[in-house]
C-alpha cells in the first residue's frame, strides 16, 4: 500500500465520528542541482512525508499539518479539541462527497528514480553548450504521491513526477548596470519527464541570446510593438490566472474578469486543464474534488472562474476543483494553464514589425492595481530591438508599467506562436503552457539610467 | 536531539564529505485570518526533521529527512556526502571555509508572553473586532486582518565540534481595509504592507493596538477612492518608515549579499551592482547614509543567537557615512572573498540549504523629526506603507508603489493623493538622503516574507528605518 493511502487513513481511523474531516498526505523525495560560475555549488534533495488534516465541529473548523507521524493520535486529539473552541463557520462548505477521480498517469519511473549523476549530466550538458560562456541555473527532479479521504468516504490518490532545467549563459562578464560589460540568455524547459529536457538544446538557446546581447544600448523608453518569449506570456497568463480567474477575488470585487464580456482580443483561447496529457500534478485538488476543464478566455470573451468548495457555495456553482492549502486566504486560482497556440513562427512575427522590441524574459512584476491588472516588471536575459523586420541589436533591460489585461485587448494581438510549452514565470514553472505572443503595443517607462 | 544531529555528521563524515555539519530542527506555527468578520482560516502546522550538509570538493551536498530515527539521520549524513561527491561531474575550485570559534552553547528569544499560550479564540475574536470597526466605515468592502506565530528549536552540531541549541520565537501581524470602485481597489494596511512581525511573544501584538487604529485606517481608505492621482513630476520624497525599511531591504540588503556578488544566484534572484574591488570606497549614498547589519538588535525580526553554521550573531557595518564598507557573507563566500564570516547564513526549514541571508540591515537615525522634514520641505510628497515594489537583478533600477500620499508645499501636509508610485537608480536615490528622522521614531521593521534560493527559501528579515527625505525623485508613474 501506499504510505501515503496509509497515512492518510490512519489520521481518518483517530478522528472516528467526532468531526467531519477531510485529511490529505503528500510524500516522496524532491531533489534539485544548482550550478553557477559553471560548476555545480548547490547539490539538495529532501524525502518525507506530511500529512494535514481540516476538521469541523458542529460548523467550527481548524486546520493542522505535521510531519511528526510517530504521534498521529495526539495530532488529530489536538486539532479537534481546538476546532470546538472555535466560532461557527458560516460559510463552512463541508465536505466533498464521493466521485470518481480520474488518474491523469502524469508520472515517470525514470525521473523518480533519478539519481544525482542523472541531473548532473543535464547540467553538464548545459555548461557544455558554450564552454566559452558562464553558465548558472538548476536542474530538478521530484516524485510525488498523494493521497486524500474525507469522513464522506470520499477517496483519491496519485502520483505525479516533474523535472526543469533552467539556465542562463553570461557573455563577456556579468553584464553590466548599463550595457556595458557583459550579457545574459536564458532557457528553459519542464517536463513530466527529465528524458524530454535536452540540456545541450536549452544551453545553446541561452548561449544565442547572450552572445546576441552583447554591446546592448539603452532605448528612450515608450510605447513600442513587442515580440514576448513564452516566459514573457507565462507571466501574464499567471497574472491573469491568480488575480483574476480567482473564485475569491472575483466575487470581492477585486478582479478584472467580467464574465461573458468581450475583455480580450479575439485570437486569445485561455483554459485550466490538469487532466491534459502535458499537465503537471494530480486529477484532484486539496479538497478532493476532481480538476475540471475550465475555460478561462474563449474567442476573447471571459468564460469563468476558478472555485473551491468554499467559493462555489457563495456563488451557487460548483467547484472547479482549484481548492487547497492558503486558497481560503489567496482564493483558488488554475494552475495548469494553456494558451491554446497559434500558426505564427518567431521570425515571422519579427518579420513584420517595423519597429518594435523582442523580450525574452520578465523579472520582478508586481501588481499596482489588481482591478486592471496594472503591472511593473523588467526585462531579463535578452531584449533586443526589431527595424524593418529584424533584429538589429539588443538593448539594456527596461522597466514597465502595463495593464496585462489592455495588454490582450481588442484588436492588441497581431499573432500567437507556433511554439507553446511550458514556460517558467514569476511564480514559478510548470503552470503555464504558452507559445511567443506578437502584441500591437507595450508601455516601457524606463531604461537602465532610470 | 543533539545525539540525532551528531549520527547525521557521522553518516557523512564515513561517506566521504571533508566537512558536514547538521540540524534537527522542531518548529511550529499557527497563522490565523479573518475576513469581514469571519474566521477565514486557522491553521497549525508542526515540522520536525534533520538536515545534513556535506562539503566535498567544489560544492555542497545536502539531504533532509523528516524521519526522527537514528538510521534515518544516518542515511542522510550518508546521502549528503554522496551528492556532494556527484557534484564533480561539473566541478569547479575548491569551496573554502572561514575559520569560526568553535562552540558549545544555547540561546532563546527573550519574550514575555508565550503566544502559543493565548488561546485562539482570543486572537479570533481580537481581529473581528478590528475588522468589525473598519467594516462600520462607509465605502469598505473588504476588512481582513490576520496574526501568525513560529517557535522554532533548532539543535546544531558540525563536525568541528559545534553543539548548539536555538529557540527561536517569532511573533506578529496585521490588518487592513480594501475600498472597491467602478475600476480600482485603494487598501490602507497596518501596522505596515504585510503585518509586522517581531521576535518576541504576544507581548509585540499587543504593543501595536490594532483596535484603536482601524478606525483611522479603514477612513483613509475609503478616502482614497475620492482622491486625486499623484502627478508626475520630480520633487522632494518624504518616506516613512517602513516603506523606506522596503526601500533598504530591496536596494541594499540584496545587494550586499556575497553570494549574488560572486554570481552564485546569477539565474533566479540575481547578481548585484556592487563589485568587491570597490568595496571600502564605492560611494553607495550622502553622508547622511549609515547602514548596519545587526543580528543583535533586541526584538528586531533578524535577531537569533547564531547563524545555520554555527557562526554568532553579529553587527557589521555595511555603509558608513556614504560608503560602502560591508558585506553579508558565510564562512563559505567570506573565504572566497578574503572578508571575516558574517555570521548570515541561515535556512527556512530542516529540509532546506542555509544560504546568505539579511539579519537586520538597518538604517540608523539622524537628528531630525518627521515634523521638522516636512517643515522643511517646499514642494514635496509624503508616500505610506508599501504597495507594489519590484527591482531589477542588479539591485539597481526599483520602482515602488505606496498605498497613500500627501502633497506637501511650503512645509505644510496637503491634500491626499492616490496611486503614488516613485522610481530611481539605486545610487543616485540613496545620494538625494538628505535628512532623516531620529531614534524617537526609529522602529525595527520586520519583512516575513523574503524569497531568495532555489527551492525557494522564505527568510524573515528585520529592517531599522525612521521617516527620511529624499531631494529629487521621479514620481507618479503609471500604466
Amino acid at each position: 500500500m501506499s504510505r501515503a493511502i496509509e497515512i492518510a487513513g490512519r489520521v481518518l481511523d483517530y478522528v472516528g465520528d467526532r468531526a467531519e474531516a477531510e485529511v490529505i498526505a503528500v510524500g516522496g523525495e524532491a531533489a534539485l542541482t544548482r550550478f553557477a560560475n559553471s560548476f555545480i555549488h548547490q547539490n539538495v534533495a529532501d524525502e518525507g512525508h506530511e500529512v494535514s488534516l481540516r476538521v469541523a465541529v458542529d460548523g467550527r473548523v481548524n486546520a493542522a499539518t505535521t510531519t511528526s507521524l510517530e504521534r498521529l493520535d495526539d495530532f488529530v486529539d489536538d486539532t479537534i479539541g481546538i476546532a470546538t473552541l472555535q466560532r461557527v463557520d458560516e460559510s463552512w462548505p463541508g465536505v466533498a462527497e464521493p466521485t470518481d477521480v480520474v488518474d491523469p498517469h502524469h508520472f515517470d519511473e525514470a525521473t523518480a528514480a533519478a539519481t544525482p549523476a542523472d541531473r548532473a549530466q543535464r547540467v553538464a550538458d548545459f555548461v557544455a553548450a558554450a564552454p566559452d560562456l558562464v553558465a548558472a541555473g538548476y536542474c530538478t527532479t521530484a516524485g510525488h504521491e498523494v493521497a486524500f479521504v474525507n469522513t464522506e468516504g470520499h477517496r483519491a490518490f496519485g502520483r505525479y513526477t516533474r523535472a526543469t532545467l533552467d539556465g542562463i549563459q553570461q557573455a563577456g562578464g556579468a553584464p553590466g548596470p548599463t550595457g556595458s560589460g557583459g550579457a545574459a540568455g536564458s532557457g528553459h524547459a519542464t517536463s513530466q519527464r527529465l528524458g524530454d529536457l535536452d540540456g545541450a538544446a536549452i544551453g545553446a538557446l541561452a548561449a544565442d541570446r547572450a552572445r546576441r546581447g552583447l554591446n546592448a544600448f539603452d532605448l528612450k523608453p515608450g510605447e513600442y510593438e513587442v515580440v514576448l518569449a513564452p516566459e514573457c506570456v507565462a507571466t501574464i497568463a499567471m497574472f491573469l490566472s491568480y488575480y483574476g480567474f480567482n473564485g475569491k477575488t472575483y466575487a470581492e470585487g477585486q478582479s478584472f474578469a467580467e464574465l461573458g464580456e468581450k475583455q480580450f482580443d479575439a485570437a486569445i483561447h485561455l483554459f485550466d486543464d490538469a487532466a491534459d496529457p502535458r499537465a503537471l500534478g494530480t486529477g484532484f485538488d486539496g479538497e478532493g474534488t476532481p480538476h475540471r476543464r475550465l475555460e478561462l478566455i474563449k474567442a476573447g470573451v471571459t468564460q469563468g472562474v476558478a472555485h473551491d468548495r468554499r467559493t462555489a457555495m457563495k456563488a451557487g456553482v460548483s467547484s472547479t476543483g482549484h481548492g487547497g492549502p492558503g486558497s481560503e486566504v489567496w482564493g483558488p486560482s488554475p494552475g495548469n494553464v494553456f494558451l491554446e497556440e497559434g500558426t505564427t513562427s518567431v521570425d515571422e512575427m519579427i518579420a513584420s514589425v517595423d519597429r518594435g522590441l523582442y523580450v525574452a524574459t520578465f523579472n520582478y512584476c508586481r501588481v499596482l492595481d489588481p482591478k486592471q491588472l496594472d503591472v511593473t516588471g523588467l526585462t531579463r536575459n535578452g531584449t533586443f530591438l526589431i527595424e524593418n523586420g529584424e533584429i538589429t541589436g539588443a538593448v539594456t533591460n527596461l522597466r514597465f508599467t502595463q495593464s496585462f489585461v489592455a495588454a490582450l485587448g481588442q484588436g492588441r494581438v497581431q499573432a500567437i506562436g507556433n511554439d507553446a510549452r511550458f514556460a517558467d514565470s514569476e511564480f514559478g514553472p510548470g503552470m503555464m503552457h504558452v507559445p511567443s505572443l506578437q502584441l500591437e503595443r507595450w508601455n516601457f517607462t524606463g531604461g537602465a539610467a532610470g | 536531539m543533539f545525539d540525532l544531529a551528531q549520527v547525521a555528521v557521522e553518516g557523512a563524515l564515513a561517506a566521504g564529505a571533508q566537512y558536514a555539519d547538521a540540524r534537527v530542527v522542531v518548529s511550529k506555527n499557527q497563522s490565523i485570518a479573518v475576513l469581514n468578520q469571519e474566521p477565514q482560516s486557522i491553521d497549525q502546522a508542526e515540522r520536525a526533521g534533520v538536515g545534513v550538509r556535506a562539503l566535498s570538493g567544489s560544492g555542497w551536498g545536502f539531504y533532509a529527512t523528516s524521519e526522527m530515527s537514528t538510521a534515518a539521520a544516518r542515511r542522510a549524513g550518508e546521502q549528503s556526502a554522496a551528492i556532494a561527491r556527484a557534484s564533480a561531474t561539473v566541478p569547479g575550485p575548491e569551496m573554502p571555509l572561514a575559520d569560526v570559534p568553535v562552540v558549545d552553547d544555547s540561546y532563546e528569544t527573550p519574550y514575555d508572553e508565550d503566544a502559543f499560550a493565548v488561546p485562539i479564540s482570543d486572537k479570533v475574536d481580537m481581529l473581528i473586532e478590528v475588522t468589525a470597526t473598519m467594516q462600520s466605515v462607509a465605502g469598505i468592502a473588504l476588512a481582513s486582518g490576520n496574526l501568525s506565530f513560529w517557535d522554532t528549536n533548532k539543535w546544531f552540531v558540525s563536525s568541528q565540534g559545534h553543539r548548539i541549541h536555538q529557540h527561536l520565537v517569532e511573533s506578529g501581524g496585521g490588518f487592513d481595509a480594501t475600498a472597491v470602485g467602478e475600476s480600482e481597489t485603494q487598501r490602507r494596511s497596518f501596522p505596515q504592507s504585510f503585518g509586522q512581525y517581531e521576535t518576541g511573544g504576544y507581548e509585540t501584538v499587543r504593543r501595536w493596538d490594532f483596535p484603536g487604529n482601524a478606525g483611522r485606517i479603514a477612513e483613509e481608505a475609503a478616502a482614497l477612492l475620492q482622491a486625486p492621482e499623484l502627478e508626475e513630476g520630480e520633487k522632494a520624497l518624504i518616506l516613512e518608515g517602513s516603506q523606506l525599511a522596503l526601500q533598504i531591504h530591496e536596494s541594499v540588503g540584496h545587494a550586499i549579499e556575497l553570494d549574488r556578488i560572486l554570481g552564485w544566484e546569477a539565474a533566479f534572484a540575481g547578481t548585484s551592482h556592487l563589485e568587491l574591488d570597490r568595496l571600502g570606497t564605492h560611494r553607495y549614498g550622502s553622508p547622511l547614509m549609515n547602514i548596519t547589519a545587526d543580528a543583535t538588535l533586541p526584538g528586531a525580526l533578524g535577531t537569533f543567537g547564531y547563524d545555520d553554521e554555527g557562526t554568532a550573531a553579529q553587527c557589521v557595518d555595511i555603509v558608513r557615512e556614504g560608503t560602502w564598507v560591508g558585506v553579508l557573507s558565510g564562512r563559505d563566500s567570506a573565504s572566497i572573498a578574503g572578508l571575516p564570516p558574517g555570521g548570515m547564513v541561515r535556512s527556512d526549514g530542516y529540509n532546506r540549504l542555509p544560504m546568505v541571508r539579511m539579519t537586520n540591515v538597518g538604517l540608523l537615525p539622524g537628528s531630525s523629526s518627521l515634523d521638522e522634514i516636512i517643515a522643511d520641505t517646499k514642494d514635496g510628497v509624503y508616500m505610506a506603507t508599501n504597495r507594489s515594489w519590484s527591482i531589477d537583478d542588479q539591485r539597481l533600477n526599483f520602482q515602488f508603489g505606496c498605498e497613500i500620499a500627501w502633497e506637501i508645499k511650503n512645509g505644510k501636509l496637503g491634500r491626499m493623493v492616490k496611486n503614488p508610485t516613485y522610481t530611481g537608480i539605486t545610487p543616485e536615490f540613496w545620494a538625494q538622503l538628505d535628512m532623516l528622522a531620529g531614534n524617537d521614531e526609529w522602529v525595527h521593521w520586520g519583512t516575513p516574507n523574503c524569497g531568495k534560493g532555489q527551492p525557494i527559501q522564505v527568510a524573515h528579515t528585520g529592517h531599522s528605518a525612521a521617516p527620511g527625505r529624499f531631494a529629487q525623485v521621479r514620481v507618479g508613474v503609471r500604466a
